[in-house]
């Protein structure tokens, strides 16, 4: 006891008992403790002043923190759908034989914990997982065997690493078997940069002559929402106020996106560059990166960029040389939430809360992060940012359809020859892209996500643009032997999962629709279980809250549009009910102990 | 007063400048079903039934501001299915007993049952396991019917400014948590608000149980509603 005392006083007082770093403490404690017991969180607040209920909340709000004991090694294997096409299950067999342990528990020396955990941006390499906060990726049972061997060993996490990926992940301070993978590069993200060059050519102009060419490039949110990047720093510009932040979204969670992870690797000058360009346009002074607890790999790395761009003097007291513009830049870490990609939820998070998302108005650009005018971006969208201040909002226009003018970059993963990142010009077609990444076979193609939607055949001609299918960037093919519904279920179980239980149509009518959908793949739905179905969905989509809520049904409903012969083929046709109760099973196990045969004639 | 002009299903209606949706309605006579907003705290927008529909988008009306020359629809048949499903959700996500309830008869949830005329939900239940806290002095927890309204957060605040109620876990698994040592230090008075200010059973203040009898409480004459309808 007097140690988790002395733990829990040495890490708040890391953060001078700031609640806005509520999560930087917890997280602290749970790496000295391997857990935040009861005990712990009465001692958080009891030195933080706030209440055991408010630091519980967060505890249990974000995947990686945990009340229980995660085990001297916590390994989070990713489940989600393409790392079970890739055989996740197999590789967890593994983990368990040489852990000896299940997951969902640590193994009795409390050494190894297994636990599973939603996408953690590897879907290119997958199975992956994070041990410790470092990342495996295409694991196999023999990898298994070796780490699992080492771990028992007790070397540390970060030493087990054999291999190492391409690019800058060789770097010193990444020093990581993640690959990159660029596939395709384009002429907005991926062509030469020279770093400091967009900010100072930005600090010569007046920021009203930045937001202008921002407007004239007709730049639209990378995140998938795809609001006017132009229009969203106006707003926060004109928003009365001092003190404005601007803010990066790093926490891309859709299933199927990892496109941030190569910008943070390969290009995080550009992107923070961007951020600077954009605190020039609003008035900001500071900066915030929120990177995903998934990403905590690449903090050191970052960090250092970051020391090195004020070394350089495109951030600090001066940024780019602008006599009077000082603009610097944080990284706040996220603990594994899906909802956090919302950007009022972030915004929650970065200020040490549960990331709930906040209700609207006041809009971010009002007020915002600390209460305060804010704008928040997609990695993506800073990087295109200075790429337009240095060519120009016209030329950038050039490229993509009407509405969707640019590049876009892509995620591509699932059952395809060439999985990894390719940035695109908007207007691309579904089978031109299958022809490059080589999944011509596919069968469906789901097009940004879960919360996207998910495509058979005859709309391959359709083109990723905001005007026809958009995506913030998660194109997940699909082959001929896959089971759809078993996608669908993976999808379902997640959107429950990642729910923040604010509202009731996401909180519940997510369970609700992943309960109808396992009634009907259990072969006892009938015709009518299909059409509650499509109404629920609707009621969920058109009541929640959030664009969580408000997208999360789309897995169902888009396949019970484009695949309705999958359902149709699980269903009991001609029939008005059908009994999901199984009397034979539900009395199975007294009749072995009776030692009789079930009787369930009639039922 | 009426410096904005809008409509509710077509009826002229004024409003100040700064009212919300629900707020608005209830100064013109129209009532919009509520029950996790209570007048005088900051609106959450977590039970939606409070849901209206304006420029072809679905929209809260306790946390949305009424705009001049706003057309609302308040009580089509599609909205008032959608609203029916939302106390059939919070029905079959908790464990709702009411012949053994001690707000039976002061419950907003039931009450809103009774007027939606929901015999039985169309949802299956999900019987939640959910904990009962019986050990705290003042204050009974039964989390079998929290409905998540968080009135609880909002109001019932210790004298230096530290929060009683919170949540805790998401998804599915999202509860209401009580801090008990607080709910202890409680006055009489803030333990009874945290009962009153509960739309349905799940805070209940010990020592005082039925003090007023099932057949005499506030929805057993006169339906939810009827006093913003009836004026």
């Amino acid at each position: 006891m007097g140690n988790m005392s002395e733990v829990v006083k040495k890490c708040v007082n890391n953060y001078q008992k700031d609640p806005a770093r509520m999560l930087d403490v917890i997280r602290d404690v749970q790496a000295e403790l391997g857990q935040v017991s009861d005990a712990a969180i009465s001692e958080i607040a009891g030195q933080m002043n706030v209440s055991s209920v408010d630091v519980e909340g967060v505890v249990t709000f974000y995947h990686f923190f945990s009340k229980d004991p995660v085990g001297q090694y916590s390994v989070y294997l990713n489940n989600s759908a393409v790392s079970v096409m890739m055989g996740c299950y197999e590789i967890a067999k593994a983990f368990e034989k040489e852990a000896g342990c299940k997951f969902g528990e640590v193994s009795s020396d409390g050494k190894i914990g297994l636990h599973y955990t939603a996408d953690i941006g590897m879907n290119d390499q997958e199975p992956a997982a994070i041990i410790n906060g470092v990342i495996f990726t295409s694991l196999t049972a023999d990898k298994v065997k070796a780490i699992v061997a080492d771990m028992k060993s007790g070397k540390a996490a970060r030493d087990i690493v054999k291999e190492f990926g391409d690019g800058k992940n060789q770097s010193e301070l990444i020093k990581s078997m993640v690959k990159n993978n660029i596939q395709k590069k384009g002429a907005v993200l991926f062509a030469p940069f020279s770093p400091g060059s967009a900010l100072n050519k930005a600090v010569s102009m007046t920021p009203d002559e930045v937001i202008e060419q921002m407007k004239i490039s007709n730049l639209r949110g990378r995140g998938g929402a795809g609001f006017p990047t132009g229009m969203k720093w106006d707003y926060t510009r004109q928003s009365p106020g001092e003190k404005k932040y601007i803010v990066c979204n790093g926490d891309e969670g859709e299933p199927g996106t990892f496109k941030d992870r190569v910008i943070f690797t390969e290009i995080p000058e550009m992107m923070f560059e961007g951020m600077a360009i954009g605190g020039y346009a609003i008035g900001a002074d500071e900066g915030l990166l929120y990177l995903r607890g998934e990403y905590m790999y690449l903090k050191t790395y970052l960090e250092d960029v970051l020391s090195k761009m004020r070394q350089a003097g495109t951030l600090g007291k001066n940024a780019g040389g602008k006599q009077g513009f000082n603009f610097d830049i944080k990284i706040k870490m996220g603990a594994g939430a899906y909802v956090c990609g919302e950007e009022s939820a972030l915004i929650e998070s970065a200020e040490g809360k549960r990331g709930e998302p906040r209700n609207r108005p006041p809009f971010p650009a009002q007020r915002g992060y600390m209460g305060k005018p804010t704008s928040v971006n997609n990695v993506e969208s800073f990087c295109s940012a200075s790429r337009i201040i240095l060519e120009g909002g016209e030329w950038f226009a050039k490229m993509g359809t009407a509405q969707s003018r640019g590049t876009k970059l892509l995620s591509v993963s699932g059952d395809c020859k060439k999985p990894g990142i390719y940035e695109i010009e908007f207007g691309t077609t579904i089978q031109t892209l299958l022809e490059e990444c080589e999944g011509r076979t596919a069968k469906a193609v789901q097009v940004g996500g879960p919360s996207g939607s998910c495509v058979d055949k005859t709309k391959f001609g359709q083109r990723i643009c905001y005007d026809d299918l958009a995506t913030g960037g998660s194109i997940i093919v699909i082959g001929q032997d896959r089971d759809i519904l078993q996608v669908v279920h993976n999808f379902m179980e997640f959107f429950e999962e990642e729910s923040c239980g604010w509202c009731t149509p996401c909180r519940v009518g997510n369970q609700l629709l992943l309960h109808k959908l396992e009634k009907v793949m259990h072969g006892h739905g009938t015709e009518a279980d299909l059409k509650d179905m499509e109404q629920w969905c609707v009621t969920v989509k058109s009541m929640s809250r959030c664009g969580l809520g408000q997208t999360s049904p789309n897995p169902i409903y888009t396949t019970l549009k484009n695949f309705r012969g999958i359902y149709e083929a699980k269903i009991q046709k001609g029939k008005d009910f059908v009994s999901e109760f199984d009397m034979a099973a539900a009395v199975k196990d007294s009749c072995a102990v009776a030692g009789r045969k079930p009787n369930v004639e009639g039922h | 007063m009426s410096d904005i002009k809008f409509t509710i299903d077509g009826k002229e209606c004024t409003a100040k400048s700064g009212q919300t949706i629900v707020e608005a309605a209830k100064a013109n006579g129209i009532y919009i079903p509520v029950l996790c907003h209570f007048d005088g705290l900051k609106p959450a927008g977590t039970c939606r039934i409070c849901t209206v529909k304006t420029g072809g988008r679905f929209m809260a009306g306790c946390t949305t501001p009424v705009a001049e020359g706003m057309r609302i629809d308040n009580m089509t048949p599609e909205i008032e299915d959608m609203r029916k499903q939302i106390i059939e959700m919070l029905f079959v996500e908790g464990n709702h007993m009411c012949p053994v309830c001690e707000k039976s008869g002061n419950c907003e949830l039931q009450a809103l049952a009774y007027r939606y005329k929901m015999m039985v939900p169309r949802f299956p239940f999900l019987w939640p396991k959910r904990e009962v806290v019986a050990n705290a002095p003042k204050l009974y927890l039964d989390k079998n019917r929290c409905v998540q309204c968080l009135r609880c957060v909002r109001e019932i605040i210790t004298t230096d400014g530290k929060n009683v109620f919170a949540v805790k876990e998401r998804g599915g698994k999202t509860t209401i948590n009580m801090d008990e040592k607080l709910a202890a230090g409680l006055s009489d008075d803030m333990a009874m608000r945290a009962m009153d200010i509960c739309p349905v059973g799940c805070i209940i203040r010990k020592e005082v149980g039925y003090k007023v009898p099932i057949g005499q409480r506030k929805f057993d004459s006169k339906p939810i509603g009827s006093e913003i309808e009836g004026r």
